[in-house]
């Protein structure tokens, strides 16, 4: 039944979104000019092309957030059953918390963490 | 069944416009701390104490011009911010605001889905919220909006992992995933505060993240960014932007109270012998006085501390929480193994 639940929590959200999105795009009034709808850039006409290349730091924190998201979502499993597998499966748990430290102490020592 | 049906729909749509109120009157709140942490006055022209400014506002949003830059993508730009509001909104949806009304034989919970993975389901619409801020961004073909945007991907992702683990000590202390159950564990002064105080403070700070507030709101830093990834748009897209900031800032507070100060539980108020229904009532006030008062924080920081840089804000999200939140979830366990 808690499926269904969100499904119907999810329809009724998008319906009131989607009633104020279209109120607001015909009730208000329009006008348009071509300098108008120019992209806004400090008020002088846009200078190059917006899609380009950004710092490659982001792409690092990207990569290295990846690899430790999924990392945790697999200790939710085990953080739910962890009283009933005890020491057995704690001693698992810090061998899995070693290999993920020493991958975030690799990142840290490479530099990936630091953001210039 | 059908009653049951019409009453999920009721729900459903009571608590999504309770939290747009709750985030319309927020803007209001906010102003008036503020003026009040500056020693000002605040808006007090429409309505007694300015009451009837949030309506206003909302009015004057609806009817402004619509504007969209001609280079931008035309599917996107209106998905963006729809995405924001409709994610923001979707959180509160495993939130228990109370114990079960009984009205006539029939149990009527006050909580839309009780899922057993609860908070995995709020990591996966929190961590949708990404989505709309950069494809807003994006779209609007703009630098400073792209620029914003970028930034915002990067920081709340950084921020969600501390805020992951730090969630995993507590899922370890009371062995479920259910927001209902570990509500109801905290029943009498059992708050998970006093047991995972390390692991609150590295929650609260990650919301401050992942809500984009300050000390955090470098996606939309004024002084260099001019409005970050919202700078194109105008009319109600603005102020889904704007509003999803408030709904986010009231359901992450709704959630802090329910997993740290024990939902809508209070010490001796189950003990003083009220029916089931006055109890829920009860509840539900208590759960809204401890949500304000995280609202109240929220606003309070605001207006006190400066922004961070961005190399400070990736500092404290790698360097020190992450660091911090493992070390809990191993104390915690050699503490729940020994006992």
């Amino acid at each position: 039944m808690s499926a269904e639940s969100l499904i119907l929590f999810f329809i009724v959200g998008a319906f009131l979104v989607g009633i104020a999105i279209l109120f607001s795009s015909y009730i208000p009034p329009k006008s348009t000019n071509p300098q108008k709808s120019e992209t806004y850039e400090c008020g002088i006409p846009t200078e190059g092309i917006t899609w380009l290349q950004f710092n490659v730091g982001y792409y690092l924190f990207a990569i290295v957030f990846l690899v430790f998201d999924v990392e945790t979502v697999f200790i939710f499993p085990w953080a739910r059953v962890m009283k009933t597998a005890g020491t057995k499966g704690f001693v698992e748990i810090i061998i899995f918390f070693f290999v993920l430290g020493a991958g975030l102490l690799y990142a840290w020592k490479k530099g990936a963490l630091k953001w210039e | 069944m059908t009653i049951f049906i019409i009453y999920k729909v009721f729900l459903c749509s009571v608590i999504l416009i309770l939290s747009l109120l709750v985030a319309m009157y927020s803007t209001l709140i906010e102003r008036k701390v503020a003026a009040f942490l500056q020693d000002r006055i605040g808006p007090d022209r429409a309505g007694p104490f300015g009451l009837l400014q949030p309506l206003a506002d909302g009015i004057k949003l609806f009817f402004k011009e619509e504007f969209m830059p001609n280079t931008a993508d035309k599917f996107l730009y209106i998905l963006g911010p729809s995405l924001t509001m409709l994610i923001a909104l979707l959180t509160s949806a495993v939130i228990p605001w109370s114990i079960p009304v009984i009205i006539g034989g029939k149990i009527y919970p006050l909580q839309v889905a009780d899922i057993n993975i609860g908070i995995l389901y709020i990591f996966a619409i929190v961590s949708m919220g990404v989505y709309g801020i950069m494809i807003g961004g994006w779209a609007s073909n703009n630098k400073y909006a792209l620029l914003g945007a970028v930034r915002a991907s990067s920081q709340m992702i950084s921020y969600e992992l501390a805020m992951g683990l730090s969630i995993i000590s507590l899922a370890m202390m009371t062995g479920s995933l259910s927001l209902k159950d570990i509500v109801e564990q905290q029943q009498g002064f059992h708050w998970n505060i006093f047991y995972q105080p390390l692991a609150f403070l590295i929650f609260l700070v990650c919301a401050f993240a992942e809500t984009n507030r300050s000390p955090f709101d470098l996606p939309e830093c004024e002084t260099e960014l001019v409005g970050g990834y919202h700078t194109e748009y105008s009319s109600m897209k603005l102020g889904f932007y704007l509003f999803a900031e408030y709904v986010n800032m009231f359901v992450s507070g709704a959630i802090m109270a329910t997993l740290f100060f024990g939902g809508y539980h209070f010490p001796f108020v189950d003990k003083l012998g009220l029916s089931n229904n006055t109890l829920a009532v009860v509840g539900f006030f208590i759960l809204f006085t401890k949500i304000t008062f995280f609202g109240f924080l929220f606003m309070w920081i605001r207006w006190t501390l400066p922004r961070f840089r961005f190399d400070q804000l990736m500092r404290l999200g790698w360097k020190a929480l992450i660091p911090l939140a493992i070390l809990n979830i191993l104390i915690t366990g050699i503490v729940i193994l020994v006992r």
